[in-house]
């Protein structure tokens, strides 16, 4: 029994190590532009009773640098283009675009910009940073895990809680959680 | 002067006066609140609106079952010898109709955001999640009972019209007890 956990967890370490480690910064060193069609920014936000509200993004952009002298120097980019946000139902469609929600006539970008990039293992990094909508800027962070990186191109899953309260769009509390769970997956090309 | 919860052979006691005029009090303020929160231009205060909409109709739902287990428990109090004949004829349908209005009513409200596919939880109040009736979701059910809620609830408020009419005829123009008796509670002492 033992034996053989000890056996999967070999296995594990041999996979994992490798393919990152040996990947590891000196490979993914640049810039990276990231490609809206290789990449998906998905929300979720909790509602009462179980369940949740999903949808995603369409439209954004943005740029990676990675730096290979020093990881805290690279940097994240990222603008979203609120007007795209899509759940599958166009009547919330309508209403997250409306002044309810992301008021997209007046505030059409959502912008990250990141500050600072820490290291937290062989393939992952915490990047915390300045999230502006709706004209207001607070700080927040994620978590970014490198999914893979070949022929110029490299692969982040990245996840992070924001607090829409902060932003002015605290409607439908506490019915609608006030904490907005991020899944992305960013595909950046070097150049 | 002692006054009684319930209901005698000629007075209502207080527990059905407050029933009542609780109940019409919120059917009317429903009435008015639905008519608005469908008109609102700001998607926030519609959502907030429907929202409170909701809570009050659960209230006013739980009232109205009170209300129908206290009539059925109690007794009823004989109407006044100066009704006519036809009258006396009309009035146990015509009140038989005012109690299923005033049950269907909230009862279609709730079968309204049950088959949403919008999904959006009841919460009344913010205090609980109230389950959804079990029906199936579909832009179709949605249609149906949002426009039963509408008809139902027109035909309701012209139902509460005209027993407000009469009332007012049993009061200034009859001159009997009728309206009085729905203001002040019985008082079996002076039976």
């Amino acid at each position: 029994m033992y034996a053989r956990i000890l056996g999967f967890a070999a296995i594990a370490a041999c996979l994992a190590v490798p393919v990152f480690a040996a990947v590891a910064l000196g490979d993914a060193a640049g810039s990276y532009t990231i490609s809206p069609a290789s990449s998906s920014i998905r929300f979720s936000i909790g509602k009462a009773g179980g369940g949740g509200l999903d949808g995603a993004f369409g439209r954004f952009k943005g740029s990676i640098r990675i730096d290979n002298s020093n990881v805290g120097r690279s940097r994240v980019n990222l603008t979203i283009f609120p007007e795209s946000v899509g759940t599958g139902q166009s009547r919330v469609d309508a209403f997250l675009r409306s002044d309810a929600v992301f008021d997209s006539a007046n505030n059409p970008e959502i912008r990250f910009r990141s500050t600072s990039v820490k290291r937290t293992g062989d393939t992952t990094a915490l990047v915390t940073g300045r999230l502006t909508a709706r004209g207001k800027t607070f700080p927040e962070k994620f978590t970014a895990e490198l999914g893979g990186l070949k022929a110029g191109t490299i692969r982040f899953h990245v996840t992070g809680k924001v607090m829409r309260s902060r932003y002015g769009m605290d409607v439908g509390t506490p019915i609608y959680s006030n904490v907005v769970n991020f899944d992305m997956t960013l595909t950046g090309k070097r150049g | 002067m002692p006054i009684s919860i319930t209901n005698s052979t000629t007075r209502y006691g207080w527990a059905a006066i407050v029933l009542h005029w609780l109940i019409a009090a919120l059917f009317i303020g429903q009435f008015v609140l639905g008519f608005v929160m469908m008109r609102v231009s700001s998607q926030r205060t519609a959502f907030e609106l429907i929202q409170l909409h909701k809570s009050l109709g659960f209230l006013l739902l739980g009232l109205v079952i009170l209300r129908i287990a206290w009539r059925l428990g109690n007794a009823v109090p004989a109407l006044p010898r100066s009704v006519g004949p036809l009258e006396r004829r009309m009035a146990p349908p015509v009140h038989f109709a005012l109690y299923a209005f005033q049950f269907a009513l909230p009862l279609s409200g709730w079968a309204l955001v049950s088959v949403s596919m919008l999904e959006i939880p009841s919460v009344p109040f913010n205090l609980f999640v109230m389950p959804d009736l079990p029906l199936a979701e579909s832009d179709t059910a949605e249609s149906f009972w949002a426009a039963a809620h509408w008809y139902l609830a027109y035909t309701g408020i012209g139902l509460v019209a005209l027993h407000f009419a009469a009332a007012l005829r049993h009061h200034f123009w009859l001159k009997d007890a009728v309206l009085t008796r729905m203001i002040t509670p019985s008082d079996h002492s002076s039976e």
